[in-house]
């Protein structure tokens, strides 16, 4: 589904990721561990399409389709969601009218019918139910007055809705406490499908308890150091990061 | 007087008075006191009319064009303008939208305008629009019925001199200002509103029920008197760009809120407002005011997207005891386009409130300003004021200026005065993008998420009509 090779790319002039190669099949869940520093936010936002996130070789495709030929909107209309480590507020336009936006301008990319209003405030209860948001939440303006969990478990909701195939979640796990992770991660889990991927990036080993991945990558200085399966996210929380940078170095 | 006399009469004293035949009902360029008197003339007013036109005139002769504004523009040259032109003969119009303007046509569209209404706002010669002419004259009934006069100011000055002498030029003096002075002396048309004791208007009226009748010009009047407990909402303009000719538009508009009467005046105000690079487009000069009695209640919504330059302070003397002022505006401004707008309040009667709601958006290389005077004097006890004016940037190359005046001689007067700046984040658009919105659709949404607390005073059809005007207003402002 997803297939990255060699991706270089910088941000404002620095190389951040330098050459890194990752393949996502469907129905897969990778996560990405590393220390700080070593490119981790820098991938979500390059595949996401941010601007000044420029790739400057290497080459990334989603399901056949490279992605540097779409603009960040139709990225997310082919399936791609990043959920957000700093949810941004959006004062005055509601949950409910900024996702009845984001359905309609992806079902006009991909061809299809948007959902009636009906059946789209159903489903839109529904994700709320699943994350523990209250209704209100569709009511109140786009993060505006959220607390840290919320605004986290509102990224989670937003996804439940959107149903994308290719799920990447950006530290989602960061300052929350562990009542919010487990709702976080029950959306997540409740999400997970044969035909869905997701890519986990976290720096944490305790969201992978809840969320658990068929493979763990590391990732330190721009590129992939090593990959393994779940237990490898066990080592690394016992033993640190730094033993891998040495080994690289 | 015929109009071959009038224009003999003019055409003497200006080397530019030239008047074609086909068009005999313009006057030629300038203004002097017999341009004054033609205007009268022209109109059949009664003589206290054009005694005082002649007045306002000889005031304005001896007044200076405002200069403290934050805008800047090529001076105007009032000797270059024609103060009276009818409207154009039905042979001079488009014969069908064919002939109408493309890029007109797909604005109206955008804004979804069905296509009758598109025919009468571009000018189309359609003498007979049944749906509406049916339409207006169930209106006028129902007004009749319930007492209601809403006619032409031009038409109330000969069925109702009375109303029309106590009232006019009572809230904005013929002294006022350099633009209201002008408009005194050559006012061409507008809206003349009463309504009765304890009468609630049973409909809104627009000025819109009135676009088959006599154009109202460049230099519009409207007066709105509500009596004792009386209750009338009132809409001016409209969404769709007005087709205009004339790049001078100096309006006046007064309201009377005696006891216990509330006026809720709304505006959409859409006028050309130049190219990208700030050619053509109308300079808007208005001065509307309203005065309210004891326990009476007005109401300014405004939303300001269109003009090159726009100077408009709509204002509420609150000289009754226990008076309510209330202003709530959305002012736009993109590529080349400045304006400077807000409102006065003044406080004369005890216990008196105003709120100030005032939004200003600047993209492109615009500059916004709010003005903005809260005014307490020593006989207002416990006056209340909260003003709330939020500025949001779009682009780098824009500008948002703020400038409140607060003025308070009562020491038991409040007044709170809270003010933001924000941009159009790079955050914001990504979030919008990656859930699959693109960067157009995503500044009007941030924008009308910005106006929500505007827009909601606006009645319901036409706060829709807002929101899309501010989508079509912003277009070409993300790169």
């Amino acid at each position: 589904m997803l297939s990255i090779n060699n991706l270089v790319a910088e941000v404002e002039g620095k190389t951040i990721l330098k050459g890194l190669n990752l393949e996502v099949k469907p129905g897969e869940v990778h996560a990405i561990m590393g220390p700080n520093g070593a490119g981790k936010s820098t991938l979500g936002n390059v595949l996401a399409g941010r601007e000044n996130y420029e790739k400057t070789d290497g080459t990334v495709t989603l399901d056949g389709k490279d992605i540097f030929e779409l603009e960040p909107e139709e990225r997310a209309a082919e399936g791609m969601f990043l959920a957000f480590q700093y949810p941004v507020e959006i004062p005055g336009v509601s949950n409910l009218e900024f996702l009845k936006a984001s359905i309609d301008a992806i079902s006009k990319y991909r061809g299809v019918e948007a959902p009636d209003s009906v059946s789209f405030m159903k489903k839109a209860r529904e994700a709320c139910k699943a994350v523990n948001l209250d209704q209100n939440f569709l009511k109140r303006g786009v993060n505006e007055g959220f607390s840290g969990g919320e605004k986290k478990r509102n990224e989670i909701m937003q996804m439940m809705l959107l149903e994308p195939k290719l799920c990447i979640l950006d530290e989602t796990d960061s300052g929350l406490d562990i009542d919010a992770l487990q709702v976080v991660a029950k959306g997540v889990n409740e999400l997970r499908s044969p035909d869905r991927a997701f890519v986990v990036v976290t720096h944490y080993q305790r969201l992978l308890d809840y969320i658990v991945p068929d493979y763990v990558h590391v990732l330190a200085d721009g590129k992939i150091v090593k990959s393994g399966g779940k237990e490898l996210a066990l080592e690394l929380e016992k033993k640190g990061y730094s033993w891998l940078e040495q080994e690289v170095a | 007087m015929s109009d071959e006399v009038i224009n003999e009469r003019i055409g003497k004293d200006y080397k530019a008075g030239f008047v074609t035949e086909v068009d005999s009902e313009t006057l030629p360029p300038g203004l002097n006191e017999d341009v004054v008197r033609a205007i009268s003339a022209k109109k059949g007013e009664p003589e206290w009319m054009l005694e005082w036109r002649l007045k306002a005139f000889e005031a304005w002769k001896t007044m200076e064009e405002p200069d403290w504004a934050h805008v800047n523009f090529p001076k105007v040259d009032y000797q270059e303008i024609s103060y009276f032109s009818s409207p154009k003969s039905m042979e001079d119009k488009p014969k069908s939208l064919d002939e109408v303007d493309p890029q007109l046509l797909e604005t109206y569209e955008k804004l979804g305008i069905p296509l009758h209404e598109q025919e009468i706002l571009a000018g189309v010669a359609v003498d007979a629009v049944f749906d509406s002419v049916s339409v207006a004259t169930t209106f006028r009934e129902k007004l009749e019925e319930a007492g209601v006069i809403f006619c032409p100011i031009s038409e109330a000055v000969h069925k109702h001199p009375e109303l029309v002498k106590k009232y006019l030029g009572t809230v904005v003096p013929v002294r006022d200002n350099f633009f209201a002075a002008l408009n005194c002396a050559v006012f061409s048309d507008g809206s003349f509103v009463y309504i009765p004791k304890g009468v609630r208007c049973p409909m809104e009226l627009s000025t819109y029920f009135r676009i088959n009748e006599a154009k109202t010009g460049q230099f519009e009047r409207t007066l709105i008197v509500a009596e004792e407990g009386s209750h009338v909402s009132y809409l001016e303009g409209c969404t769709a760009p007005m087709r205009d000719e004339n790049q001078l538009h100096a309006a006046v508009v007064e309201l009377v809120a005696l006891d216990n009467a509330e006026i809720k005046y709304s505006t959409v105000q859409n006028w050309y407002p130049g190219d990208e690079n700030g050619k053509g487009g109308i300079y808007n000069f208005v001065t509307k005011r309203g005065v309210c009695h004891n326990n009476a209640k007005i109401s300014w919504t405004q939303v300001e997207t269109g003009s090159a330059v726009t100077w408009k302070y709509p204002s509420c003397i609150l000289k009754g005891d226990n008076s309510i002022g209330e202003f709530y505006s959305v002012a736009l401004t993109n590529n080349m386009q400045q304006a400077d707008t807000g409102t006065k309040m003044i406080h004369l009667g005890k216990n008196t409130k105003s709120t100030i709601i005032a939004k200003g958006i600047s993209a492109g290389k615009s500059q916004s300003s709010y003005r903005g005077l809260v005014r307490m004097s020593p006989m207002a006890e416990g006056a209340r004021n909260f003003t709330q004016c939020d500025s949001l940037l779009i682009g780098d190359k824009c500008g948002a200026h703020t400038f409140p005046y607060i003025e308070s001689k009562n020491p038991s007067a409040v007044i709170e005065h809270e003010a933001t700046t924000s941009k159009v984040s790079d955050d914001q658009m990504f979030l919008c993008q990656q859930r699959g919105i693109d960067p157009e659709k995503a500044v009007s949404m941030i924008v009308n998420g910005f106006c929500k607390e505007v827009f909601k005073e606006l009645p319901m059809e036409f706060a829709v009509e807002a929101g899309k005007l501010l989508e079509v207003s912003l277009e070409g402002s993300v790169g």
